[in-house]
């Protein structure tokens, strides 16, 4: 077992699209919360291969794609002051900001730096004790417990050049704004499965309980997202909503404990702005006070006007399901991964990006 | 960004491991996957473990399959 190839047979997908075909009567529309899952979608053309009667819609999964523009800027502004390098992930740099993204602050001086994981990051701090090292924190449950991982690493080591803009966002409350503010009519919803390893599959029981949809958390290969939507389909026939987990080998219901609690003794949660959905009360990882030496926001105060949205994209809209990215007028013609205008065509994960890459263009 | 991979570990010292991707080996924290032993799979995020692939829940995934009643052709499905 090697965790990819049996995953991927072409004889299992085959089977479980005649199961799905077989079962599938009542319309139902599937949201992929995780823009890993709309992009293992397009790339192995899902879309195409399940029924008429199954549609799938992209979620707000994409921690670059949902930064507010605001966030963005204050981490621009950050990345320019003197003596100060900010680390972060790849996907950030072209993000746009309101003016301007980060690989332009890079390449007027400022001193940016891509890295892969959070002890990159701590690692560029140990080596130039001259400079300030501020890590710019993005992504949701998954990547959060590494941030917090470094900073107890940081504080330990008595290392002071070292902080962290934290725009790390919890996906529940995400969904649950989506659902409360009812502009996409839902059965289904695809749990992200990666978060989920961290949260526990239990997490999502509010789904069934609260909203009556059916929740299935779903690996990132062809079978896992099949599997899942199987058990989607079968629920909504059935009419019996619950949480089911199709990513056994990594997600269990109480999640990974061991990550929880890094992140419970670093973050609190607290609302945060999301970009496309608004202030999302609860869904913000923000540092503690026992931490604050570590908080970029109070060592780098700078001051930002709110920021504002490209003109034009829709990019919050595609973030909540409710137009597909084709239907943006940017789309394609002045919107495409080369020069990106909203953050949904930057993203490796970006529901515009999947299309302008795997077709559906 | 919650990209994830399977990796075999090869070598433990303390908190961290050696994990092989693709024949590369990487240096990877165990920190939230303290249970992690050498031979054991586990999906890598930002160079963090984040959990412990089970290979009995694999398994039983990929059986499913079969249970549904779905017509196997002969020789399929004892792959490695």
């Amino acid at each position: 077992m090697r965790y990819i190839d049996e995953f991927r047979r072409p004889e299992s997908v085959e089977r479980l699209l005649a199961l799905i075909r077989n079962r599938s009567r009542t319309p139902v529309r599937l949201m992929e919360f995780c823009g890993g899952h709309t992009h293992a979608v397009f790339r192995f053309g899902l879309r195409q291969l399940l029924p008429e009667t199954v549609s799938l819609l992209a979620g707000p999964g994409c921690p670059v794609c949902v930064t507010s523009p605001t966030d963005l800027d204050r981490a621009i502004a950050m990345s320019r002051i003197k003596g100060v390098t900010l680390a972060t992930f790849g996907d950030m740099l072209r993000v746009p900001g309101s003016d301007g993204t980060l690989q332009e602050a890079k390449a007027e001086g400022a001193d940016v730096r891509i890295v892969y994981s959070t002890l990159d990051a701590l690692g560029i701090a140990r080596a130039n004790a001259d400079r300030e090292v501020v890590f710019l924190g993005v992504g949701f449950e998954t990547t959060a417990p590494s941030v917090a991982a470094a900073i107890l690493t940081a504080q330990q080591e008595g290392l002071k050049n070292f902080s962290i803009l934290s725009l790390h966002k919890l996906t529940p409350p995400a969904m649950r704004a989506i659902l409360d503010a009812g502009e996409v009519r839902l059965s289904g919803i695809l749990g992200p499965g990666h978060v989920t390893t961290i949260i526990g599959a239990d997490a999502w029981r509010f789904l069934a309980r609260d909203y009556g949809i059916s929740c299935a958390v779903a690996g990132f290969e062809p079978i896992d997202i099949l599997l899942a939507v199987r058990a989607l389909v079968e629920n909504i026939e059935k009419q019996s909503p619950e949480v089911v987990n199709a990513y056994m080998r990594s997600v269990r219901p109480g999640g990974n404990p061991q990550a929880q609690s890094y992140v419970d003794r670093v973050f609190h949660v607290a609302a945060t702005e999301w970009r496309g959905l608004g202030s999302v009360p609860m869904s913000g990882l923000f540092l503690r006070d026992a931490f604050a030496g570590f908080d970029a926001t109070l060592r780098f105060p700078v001051h930002i006007e709110p920021g504002k949205e490209p003109p034009g994209c829709l990019c919050g809209e595609v973030l909540r399901g409710r137009v597909e990215p084709t239907d943006c007028p940017l789309f394609c013609d002045l919107c495409s991964p080369e020069h990106p205008i909203g953050p949904c065509m930057v993203s490796s994960e970006g529901a515009c990006a999947a299309h302008m890459l795997y077709g559906e263009a | 960004m919650c990209l994830a991979v399977p990796t075999r570990i090869v070598r433990i010292e303390g908190e961290e491991a050696d994990a092989e991707i693709g024949g590369v080996l990487r240096r990877i924290s165990l920190a939230f996957a303290r249970e992690a032993r050498v031979g054991d799979y586990v999906l890598i995020h930002a160079g963090f473990a984040i959990s412990l692939l089970d290979e009995d829940s694999a398994q039983e995934s990929l059986s499913l399959l079969e249970e549904v009643g779905v017509h196997t052709r002969s020789g399929e499905g004892a792959g490695p």
